[in-house]
């Protein structure tokens, strides 16, 4: 028998009492509204395999999320929409024509290896999208670099029989198997530019049309879920060491504007680096963060002797690894402290 | 083979082995010189506890205890998940008599869950006891009850603690009576108690007992019914609270029935 | 006399929602007195007062009722004449348990005043300090901070400027507004005692901008000749009204780390504390009531009270009319540092700048969701502090670790818990950091001791 409640219940808690509003549900569910136009500009460009991936993604990492949770008899979190946010993303990183069991395989790696043996959301070391696209990568090279031939190539100002064709490749994948073999670098007309730029081009679904990316991104500043200083810090890093290199050596070397628009950096930079969970927390450390992506990305795009013409998700996925370290290294001063 | 080639052999093989072989020389007189001598017995007494290492001693795991039993002759009977068995296993090594040492059990002093006591207030806040407990003075009815928020749950090593209903319960079982929960606990109402004593008072609240029946209706309300229907001595009256005497045998169960707020309890 | 915009800007801080609307127009009305009053021993920051009274003892309004014990320990008058009834355990307007006097009141107008010290220019500072401390005078802003104590710093600390605090950034709240508004001239009196006091250069006025008319109201109260006395206009946002944030803001200085305001030569006092002051010295009366906010949505009238120490939250809320919608929360205090109680049975104390009523849809609600590492309570730290990694710290028990990245350094200002999309309770898991390490020194301090 309980004692009669005389009293009104009131909530006690710590200060402070109110609250501005947000909540991780919110943040997340702005990634996806930001991720909508590229989803789109992916169906548009690639059909129904856009559909097929993105789908099957975020329903494999939903299923994984919750069945980790179940196991591990933590409490759900499906709720958060975190888990459908890694699966869009992984779906946006993925080639058209990936098998759909690839597809799956990758969300359950993504979600239950990368996310939930750390812990869950906030845990994580490393982005479960690109993780699982690097995992994928390694695994099963031949399908992750297989394009479907978008006719991009005629774009090209090219001598005539300098990249084989037939075999399809994204813009940057040509690039570097024309300067491994020695080959001229071949240019960029302006409708080709423009293709890059409407994503009118070969490459992982999400990460063609920077017009639609951009649009996406612009949002996501808005509703400041993300702060210019990640994405700012990386591009400006990729062209400045892009025109570098093209001052230096433009025989082997491609514009700068072709490093932004093409091989997935503006996805890079905008969803990808900016995740909160793996980026340092503060300005200082997401100014390092960016240009550390920024180098790490060129590197691996202009070394010769590389194995991938991209980088992108590589260097993101480093930086990853140093966050923790950024973090202790740029704590802002302390009010009051010796400077 | 020409020279030239055996010089590219040799070479290495010379190298490595030299800085092996000074690398060597100088552990094997590191090991001579700066030697840490150390008691054998420390090992040895050391193996014959339970290795839980779960502090309860006061010391920082089985082999400091075993050190301080060895080098500073500390109290062999401090071992509260080895029991009896090891103090006579140690006391026999080391040549020292240890008296008897009765098994002990913590318990949690308090039996008001969700059900009869009262909760002032929703608490919303860190799930940790001294957290929920800074805060107000906690949301229980009850100063002197237990929050339920499962500090001590957390801190035993063998997970003999589990909340049911907003109210810590040890499973004396499992228990081991390492003393972390009794550390943690902010209200202080975990007590060690004898493994075999058959029945508690499971209340802390030294209140008079109508402020008691306000917050809770499991609550000790001072009536001295248990020292008249009880065993003689069994139970103590301090203030309003009653005691159990755990050096009187208990015979008279039914005291149980006769407790008005049924605080008086089996473990 | 001048106006100014404050010259510098602290990095961090927050803009929320300020809801000052809800009392805003409402001038201060004197609450009648109730029949019962609790006051509490405990109502400053420190040692609580020794009870001097016992039950069947008949005072007079403003007698002294506990005695200061100790040198952080400020005294306790009757805020009203009548019977001592009972001296019970009771709890302070924060909810802590402490002892409480209660006393029947009787209406008859007899009051035991100081001697009033209307030359206090040429009155020695020592007996004016005197005068606050028996006034029992604690900081009003909401920390209680024994004045006397703060109005006497070292030889080897010059104070050159006294800093009246009419910021009020807490939202809801609206007591120091209406106090400028109404009150302006006492409070300039005050502000020139406590500067003959501590023999300042300066008296800057600190309010933000988005009390215009308060600004007004003190221009015209300081509008003569007087030299040294300012103005500072800040921007609106919170933490403003913090100490450390004003001084930079004001005069560029940081306080040093571990430090107080008198290391940079300033003084801080909330413009409620500077009218108590004028009181106490130039009417001889001793603080034994203050102005009140009740507000928040939940009220039916929010208004502004001039309320005797003692009364019951309960006896207010009836006052302004009960509640309109059900209470989900009721905070002694702003809604940012403010104090969550469980009961309406809490006696109201000097501390007591305001009691907000929220309903449950205007609340905070704490959950244990990890850190998403999002960054923005860095962002919102005043202090420059990373509360994420600071809470991290403390959740695993590393109180040493966080010590390490200057947790003793956070104010609880709770700028980092309102903008956390996780709801973490951050400014809680701080202050069980600050218990532990505490503790811990304490620990050390009785060792080496030993």
């Amino acid at each position: 028998m309980k004692p009669e409640n005389t009293s009104e219940r009131f909530i006690v808690s710590s200060s402070p009492h109110i609250h501005e509003g947000s909540s991780v549900e919110r943040i997340m569910l702005d990634v996806l509204i930001a991720l909508t136009p590229a989803l789109a500009a992916a169906c548009y460009f690639f059909g129904f395999d856009a559909l097929r991936l993105t789908a099957v993604c975020t329903a494999t990492s939903i299923a994984t999320e919750w069945l980790c949770r179940v196991m591990m008899r933590r409490n759900r979190s499906i709720g958060d929409l975190s888990a459908a946010v890694t699966g869009v993303l992984l779906a946006l990183n993925l080639p058209p024509s990936l098998p759909t069991w690839m597809a799956v395989l990758g969300s359950i790696f993504a979600i239950g290896i990368c996310k939930q043996i750390f812990g869950g959301l906030g845990y994580n070391v490393f982005n479960p999208a690109l993780a699982a696209r690097a995992f994928l990568l390694i695994s099963f090279t031949g399908m992750m670099t297989s394009w479907s031939d978008s006719d991009w190539s005629a774009t090209l100002t090219l001598n005539e029989g300098v990249i084989d064709i037939a075999t399809g490749a994204t813009p940057l994948g040509a690039i570097k198997d024309a300067v491994k073999a020695g080959r001229e670098i071949p240019g960029f007309t302006l409708a080709g530019v423009a293709r890059l730029f409407i994503g009118d081009t070969n490459g992982c679904l999400g990460e063609t049309s920077v017009f639609a990316l951009l649009i996406g991104a612009a949002y996501l500043l808005y509703r400041r879920v993300i702060t210019w200083h990640i994405p700012a810090a990386y591009t400006a890093t990729v062209v400045i060491f892009a025109t570098v290199l093209y001052c230096v050596n433009p025989q082997t070397s491609v514009m700068p504007h072709i490093h932004l628009l093409s091989g997935g950096l503006v996805l890079g930079a905008f969803f990808m680096a900016t995740d909160m969970v793996t980026s340092p927390v503060t300005k200082r450390g997401m100014l390092i963060f960016g240009v550390g992506c920024g180098v790490v990305t060129m590197v691996i795009r202009t070394v010769k002797t590389g194995a991938y013409p991209e980088g992108v998700s590589f260097a993101i996925l480093f930086m990853n690894a140093l966050t923790p370290l950024i973090n202790r290294g740029c704590r802002n001063r302390v009010f009051g402290a010796k400077s | 083979m020409d020279s030239e080639t055996i010089k590219f052999i040799l070479t290495p093989f010379l190298w490595v082995g030299l800085t092996g072989l000074v690398i060597g020389v100088s552990l094997a007189l590191a090991a001579k010189y700066m030697a840490v001598r150390e008691d054998p017995r420390i090992a040895q007494v050391t193996e014959l506890l339970p290795g839980a290492n779960c502090g309860g001693c006061g010391f920082a795991g089985c082999a400091e205890y075993a050190k301080a039993i060895v080098v500073d002759n500390a109290d062999i009977t401090l071992c509260a998940p080895g029991g009896a068995a090891c103090v006579d296993s140690i006391a026999a090594f080391m040549g020292v008599s240890a008296g008897s040492v009765e098994k002990m059990t913590a318990l949690v002093m308090c039996c008001g869950d969700d059900e009869s006591a009262e909760r002032r207030f929703s608490y919303n806040g860190i799930n940790d006891c001294a957290a929920a407990d800074a805060l107000a003075g906690g949301d229980k009815g009850c100063t002197y009850g237990c929050l339920g928020y499962g500090s001590c749950a957390r801190v035993c090593p063998v997970n003999a603690i589990i909340i049911e209903k907003g109210l810590a319960r040890v499973n004396k079982a499992l228990c081991i009576a390492c003393g972390k929960c009794i550390a943690v606990c902010p209200r202080k109402l975990i007590k060690l108690v004898p493994t075999a004593a058959p029945i508690h008072v499971l209340c802390n609240s030294k209140d008079k007992g109508a402020d008691v029946k306000k917050v809770c209706s499991s609550g000790c309300i001072g009536c001295r019914l248990c020292t008249k229907f009880g065993d003689e001595g069994a139970f103590v009256m301090d203030g309003f609270l009653a005691h159990v005497d755990y050096s009187v045998p208990i015979t008279r169960e039914e005291v149980i029935e006769k407790c008005p707020s049924k605080c008086i309890r089996r473990n | 006399m001048k106006t100014v915009s404050a010259p510098y800007q602290f990095k961090g801080g927050i803009h929320p929602d300020y809801h000052k609307e809800l009392a805003w127009k409402s001038a201060i009305e004197r609450m009648p007195n109730p029949s019962e009053l609790t006051v509490p021993m405990s109502q400053h920051l420190g040692a609580p007062a020794k009870v001097c009274v016992s039950p069947g003892d008949a005072v007079k309004k403003g007698s002294l009722i506990g005695e200061q014990n100790g040198f952080i320990s400020a005294s306790v008058h009757a805020p009203v004449s009548g019977t001592v009834k009972a001296v019970v355990q009771s709890c302070s307007a924060t909810g802590r348990s402490c002892q409480a006097v209660v006393i029947e009141s009787m209406d008859d107008g007899e009051t035991e005043y100081f001697e009033p010290i209307v030359e206090w220019l040429h009155t020695h500072k020592e007996r004016l300090r005197n005068r606050i401390g028996e006034a029992g005078i604690a900081g009003m802003g909401g920390a209680g901070f024994p004045t006397r104590v703060k109005l006497s710093p070292p030889h080897d600390k010059p104070i050159d400027t006294v800093i009246l605090n009419g910021a009020e950034c807490e939202p809801y709240l609206t007591s120091d507004y209406r106090v400028m508004l109404e009150h302006a001239d006492k409070i300039c009196i005050g502000a020139e005692i406590i500067q003959h006091i501590l023999g300042a250069k300066t008296v800057r006025i600190a309010i933000e901008d988005n009390k215009p008319d308060a600004v007004r109201a003190m221009e015209k109260a300081c509008a003569q000749e007087r030299q040294g006395i300012e103005i500072d206009i800040l921007p609106t946002g919170y933490p403003q009204g913090s100490e450390k944030q004003q001084i930079y803001n004001i005069t560029g200085r940081e306080v040093p780390r571990g430090g107080l305001p008198m290391d940079v030569g300033c003084v801080v006092e909330n413009v409620g504390t500077s009218l108590a002051i004028y009181e106490a010295v130039v009417h001889g009366q001793p603080l034994i009531e203050r102005v009140i906010t009740v507000t928040g949505e939940a009220v039916e009238r929010p208004a502004n009270l001039l309320v005797p120490f003692g009364t019951s939250y309960r006896k207010l809320v009836e006052h302004c009319g009960g509640v309109r919608e059900s209470v989900a929360k009721v905070i002694s205090g702003g809604p940012m540092m403010g104090f969550a109680v469980g009961s309406l049975e809490i006696p109201t104390g000097k501390t007591t700048s305001g009691l907000v009523l929220l309903p449950s849809g205007c609340i905070q609600q704490f959950s244990s969701q990890a850190c998403i590492g999002c960054g923005r309570c860095v962002d919102a730290c005043p202090m420059g502090l990373v509360p994420s990694e600071l809470s991290q710290f403390i959740e695993a028990d590393d109180i040493e670790g966080a010590e390490r990245i200057a947790l003793m350094d956070c104010i609880e200002c709770g700028s980092c818990a309102f903008v956390c999309p996780a709801h973490r309770p951050l400014v809680q898991h701080m202050r069980r950091g600050k218990t532990g390490v505490m503790a811990r020194r304490a620990a050390a301090d009785a060792q080496t001791r030993k």
